[in-house]
């Protein structure tokens, strides 16, 4: 067996995901040391210019299934299953994110293969995989191999990095025939954006407001806070779901990565989900009345205590710092 | 119809989990308690239930792990569920995503659910695969993450936050759905639901019993294994305040985002 297969999602618009242009990218530098080449699998039907253009990111050969619909994850395991037995393939990667999740979980079944998910880094050792997976809220990080083959990653969001080699892949149709059970769901709707649409992306200051804010109304001081420093308000999955906040203006694992100058955490407690999309945040400030809250293990100043009570009063504050 | 409730006894919030050195696994000892994700599970079985868009017969919570699981399958009939399964054997220990995926899948397929529900993730083993691992195995159609349930005429609408937005999603029975935890605030039980919740049936399983295969499971039949630990690159610890005086805390915090020039 050798190669490292990559699930390259893509939208509506047959634009490609950057996680999964990332994991191209990790495929193709390990594939150079475990033996094979790098390819990857798109579904539906994607232009030969698109596909062929995950060559610059390191794919050798692109598998496209086009009969495969895009955004649920069941079809696509029994197109990647059959790509990954029909080429002999040794261990299939994925960026992250909610598809890869479940793809590379349905994989595992399918194929009685092994899985390590919210996987930060791969290595290789002996001419094997061995993938670091952070565990315990990220307080260790254990080195996890694969006693056979295929092995499934799923990589951590933003885990690797997408590099442009200026190649083009081969393209190669594939037939797949669909499981019963694959065609047993189907999607109604893909990718519908609801609340206002904010920009948080391009912002210097962020306030994150998190389920700490105890209601929707809360979200008023972070905006208040917000724009006494000329900065944007952004929120946890956990508030865009509950209806409190846009969905533009989620953080997160499904959401937006963002690293502003500053990200103040008002009543967000750091479930791994939200920090992969807010670590690299140059200064992190937290305000969370429970001290144990994981937000305070990576923020540079923590403040344990009552947002209710310090957020007005540092909104005033820094109005009458500036002011003055 | 019948649903399913995947649940799992995990350590309790407040205990300082760690890994045996030893085994590599997960050290179970100190207080435990019903994975808080779970719960959420429960109650979308509930609401289904009494929500009477289509009969519900049963609501069966299914649990693996050792003796001391049964706690969690009491919470969890206390919580609404009117029997659990309890699939335990020694054969089991050490059974990675993989190995434990085939045998809830065995122990499921014993008691043929129209729906099995499960939370987004474990408090402890943080996988979100599970699952998508136990739909492939009975053949049936999965999603994840899921945040709104509706049934009507036998088939659920459901809807999920995914890559490029919500998605709505029709899903055909049987199936099989994990929650996510948006989807609703579960209720607390009642002081005679705790009372009663030993005395509804509780039916423990062994391998056999379920036609699990004693290769397929355990650190034998994995097919991963944790080769060893690290701690993670050292952080610089931050500064923590304790708001006593709030006057004070905020003169503290202007002061250090002066200090930075972030106003």
């Amino acid at each position: 067996m050798a190669g490292i297969l990559v699930y390259a999602l893509h939208d509506d618009e047959g634009n490609f995901n950057k996680n999964s242009l990332g994991a191209i990218s990790e495929a193709a530098k390990l594939a150079g040391e475990v033996g094979g080449e790098a390819a990857a699998l798109v579904v539906g039907e994607v232009a030969d210019d698109a596909c062929a253009s995950l060559g610059n990111y390191g794919a050798a050969k692109v598998y496209r299934a086009k009969s495969v619909p895009e955004g649920l994850a069941q079809p696509i395991v029994d197109a990647m299953a059959k790509v990954i037995q029909d080429e002999g393939i040794s261990y299939a990667l994925f960026g992250g994110g909610l598809l890869g999740f479940e793809i590379g979980a349905g994989l595992t079944a399918r194929l009685n293969a092994g899985v390590t998910m919210e996987v930060t880094a791969v290595k290789v050792d002996g001419g094997k995989l061995v993938v670091e997976r952070p565990i315990l809220q990220d307080s260790e990080i254990a080195d996890v191999g694969y006693v056979s083959e295929p092995g499934i990653i799923i990589g951590r969001l933003n885990a690797f990095d997408a590099k442009e080699s200026g190649g083009t892949a081969e393209v190669v149709d594939v037939d797949v025939e669909l499981s019963e059970w694959s065609s047993k769901a189907k999607l109604v709707q893909r990718g519908e954006q609801r609340g206002a649409d904010v920009n948080i992306e391009d912002a210097d200051i962020l306030v994150g407001g998190g389920r700490g804010l105890g209601a929707k109304e809360g979200f008023g001081l972070c905006e208040e806070l917000a724009e006494s420093m000329g900065g944007a308000v952004a929120a946890t999955r956990a508030v865009v779901d509950a209806g409190w906040y846009p969905y533009a203006a989620q953080i997160g694992q499904t959401g937006k990565t963002v690293a502003p100058k500053l990200y103040l955490a008002a009543g967000v407690s750091g479930a791994i989900q939200h920090k992969v999309g807010m670590q690299n945040s140059e200064n992190i400030l937290a305000i969370n009345k429970d001290p144990n809250a994981p937000i305070f293990e990576f923020s540079d100043l923590g403040v344990v205590g009552d947002l209710h009570k310090i957020v007005p009063k540092l909104t005033e504050a820094i109005k009458a710092k500036k002011g003055g | 119809m019948k649903i399913c409730v995947l649940v799992k006894e995990v350590p309790d919030a407040a205990v300082q989990k760690r890994i045996d050195p030893n085994t590599m696994r997960l050290d179970r000892g100190g207080e435990k308690n019903l994975n808080p994700f779970d719960t959420h599970a429960l109650e979308a079985a509930m609401q289904i239930k009494e929500g009477g868009a289509i009969p519900v017969e049963e609501v069966v919570a299914v649990t693996m792990g050792p003796d001391s699981a049964v706690r969690a399958l009491h919470k969890a009939v206390a919580l609404g569920a009117d029997r659990s399964v309890h699939l335990s054997d020694e054969a089991l220990a050490g059974s990675d995503v993989c190995a434990t995926g085939y045998a809830l899948a065995k122990v499921l397929e014993s008691e043929s659910p129209d729906l099995v529900l499960l939370g987004q993730q474990s408090d402890d083993g943080e996988c979100y695969t599970i699952g998508a691992v136990v739909a492939d195995h009975l053949r049936m159609p999965s999603l994840t993450q899921v945040i709104q349930i509706d049934v009507s005429d036998g088939k659920l609408r459901c809807e999920r936050q995914a890559e490029y937005g919500y998605d709505t999603v029709e899903v055909e029975l049987p199936a099989v759905i994990s929650v996510g935890d948006a989807i609703n605030e579960p209720r607390y039980p009642s002081l005679k639901a705790i009372m009663g919740a030993k005395k509804k049936p509780l039916d423990s399983k062994a391998t056999g019993d379920v036609g699990i295969e004693a290769g397929q499971v355990g650190e034998g039949g994995s097919k991963t294994k944790v080769l060893g630990l690290n701690p993670p690159p050292a952080k610089e610890a931050g500064e923590i305040i304790e708001d006593e005086d709030t006057n004070e805390t905020v003169e503290k915090i202007v002061a250090w985002l002066d200090e930075r020039k972030l106003i």
